[in-house]
């Protein structure tokens, strides 16, 4: 059992007012909250360490080249890679599947096919469909059905031997169904394919093995997790990483530089071009080491709970219909209510002091599919609170008695 | 023709009599349901305004030399401000939208109670009809 008391008083930021309302904070999904110990390690950084990382050799150089690189080490150990050079700082997310799929381009040709799913978020799409722009390869999307659920024998039907890459999230942003990923990462490889998973909403809530999963790429946002926003891993076998060509050129990333000819430096260092966003790195640290000691089991247990609560208040609700509901979700809730314009909704919550997310969740492919423009969505963490669904549904019915 | 500030000042007064935040979304919310229907056929992509969270069809008439505004929207918040923009904005000259202040909006705390993000849709909406007006007086001239 978790003691959530005494754990938001690691959150000053949950104790607040906005619009002269207590803040009931249910967009986690979009960021989750900093705790007083990754905003301190932050500015300890500052105070203490600052100084730039891998080429100084006085005593801050190397002070701070330490701890940035204790964070990779404790990185290896906390998702289990099988080796430290294997975990690549980015920014996020984002950036990560796009040093995958640039490092593609010189490999894929115009034989070759592409997988993506229906319900991934934009960043898992766009980054793809400018590689097959590219390179002139095929593109394929796995569809889903009215629950939200991949329909996994249409992906047996388009994996072929030309299947070179497969991309799918671990969890849908928009409607929180957990993909079966470890089925899709076996029958890629029977095929030859690589598989990237996106675990911007896996990581936050779920125990990762990579090297059990055993997928070839896996990305994750430290602020999705209790870290900073601006960084994030990207995860890659390490043979395969050495094969694919850097994304950007830069200053670290070298081993030698002329004009004759330039060579790369070896892994991480060939990925991570530039002075990268250290403190951020340092408390991304911080923040795995704040999960790591609530422990995931009972962070998933105490948001299941808030889950199936919410879910059975917001069915009493008349005229609402909740979008995504896949047996294996994670603590995400996409609905609307009949007649009423998420905009309107998501405006007066925000009046009542209610954070949620509106719109199409950067999944326009899943709102296509439900043929509606958007969605109301809440998303948990850890830190909250069933007394705070009392309080959300009580604004929610107030806010639709006024709009209809 | 009621002068443009004239309007201001009286939709000003009208938000001012309201002393929670609550009264003065129902107002706009009434505002919205009773904005008059825009005709279907104006009702197409090509009258989409960018940038708002919501859809807002917007089109324009030249009566006479003055600009008649219609408009909808599929979000009720965002038609009791179009109700209010058309207010001001519809059955003026060009030249009297085009130089239109529109200060009244910070006073009726629409853009205090709206974020910057639905603001953007809000201040895309006067955008689009001063837009209109340019257009009109260089087609008359």
């Amino acid at each position: 059992m978790l003691d959530i008391n005494t754990i938001r008083k690691d959150f000053p930021i949950l104790d607040q007012k906005v619009n002269g309302q207590k803040l009931i904070y249910f967009d986690n999904a979009a960021t989750s909250q900093t705790p007083n110990q990754v905003v301190s390690s932050i500015v300890d950084y500052y105070k203490k360490t600052n100084s730039n990382i891998h080429r100084g050799n006085h005593k801050l150089s190397i002070q701070a080249t330490t701890a940035y690189e204790d964070v990779r080490k404790k990185l290896q150990k906390y998702f289990n890679s099988r080796l430290p050079q294997e975990i690549i700082f980015t920014s996020g997310t984002t950036q990560s599947i796009n040093i995958i799929t640039l490092g593609y381009t010189d490999i894929l040709t115009s034989q070759d096919e592409v997988i993506v799913s229906e319900m991934e978020h934009h960043s898992n799409i766009v980054p793809i469909q400018m590689l097959c722009e590219r390179t002139g390869a095929k593109l394929k999307v796995i569809p889903m059905d009215d629950q939200g659920n991949l329909i996994i024998e249409e992906f047996d039907k388009m994996l072929t031997e030309k299947t070179k890459l497969v991309f799918v999230s671990h969890v849908s942003n928009a409607l929180g169904t957990v993909n079966p990923i470890s089925y899709i990462i076996d029958k890629s490889h029977e095929m030859g394919a690589k598989v990237l998973i996106d675990g911007a909403q896996g990581a936050s809530h779920f125990e990762i093995d990579f090297q059990k999963l055993d997928m070839d790429y896996y990305t994750v946002s430290a602020h999705k997790m209790c870290g900073p926003t601006g960084v994030g891993i990207l995860y890659g076998k390490e043979e395969l990483l050495n094969k694919l060509s850097p994304w950007h050129g830069g200053g670290e990333m070298i081993d030698e530089v002329s004009f004759e000819k330039t060579t790369y430096g070896e892994l991480p260092h060939k990925f991570e071009p530039g002075t990268p966003n250290i403190a951020g790195v340092i408390a991304f640290g911080a923040a795995i080491e704040y999960m790591d000691k609530i422990g995931l089991d009972n962070i998933q247990t105490h948001e299941d709970e808030l889950l199936k609560y919410c879910t059975q208040e917001l069915k009493k609700i008349k005229g609402l219909k909740i979008y995504g509901e896949a047996k294996n979700k994670i603590a995400v809730i996409s609905f609307n209510v009949e007649g009423i314009h998420h905009y309107d909704l998501g405006s007066l919550l925000d009046q009542f002091g209610v954070a949620v997310r509106i719109g199409h969740h950067c999944a326009q492919p899943v709102m296509n599919y439900f043929k509606i423009p958007g969605t109301v969505r809440i998303s948990f963490s850890f830190y909250n609170t069933k007394e705070e669904i009392d309080l959300m549904i009580k604004a929610l019915n107030r806010a639709i008695t006024m709009l209809q | 023709m009621a002068d443009m500030l004239a309007i201001q000042d009286e939709i000003v007064a009208e938000f001012s009599s309201f002393d929670n935040w609550a009264d003065r979304y129902e107002y706009m919310i009434e505002l919205g349901k009773s904005l008059p229907l825009i005709d279907p056929r104006y009702k197409v992509d090509d009258n989409l305004i960018k940038g708002c969270q919501s859809n807002v069809w917007l089109h324009s008439e030249n009566n006479d030399g003055k600009l008649i505004f219609t408009a909808d929207s599929d979000a009720i918040l965002t038609k009791g401000i179009i109700a209010i923009l058309i207010r001001v904005f519809s059955n003026q000259d060009p030249d009297s939208i085009m130089d239109a202040k529109t200060d009244f909006i910070d006073k009726i705390g629409l853009k205090n109670h709206l974020s910057p993000i639905r603001a953007n849709g809000l201040l895309s909406m006067i955008k689009e009809l001063k837009l209109y007006a340019v257009k009109s007086k260089t087609k008359s001239n």
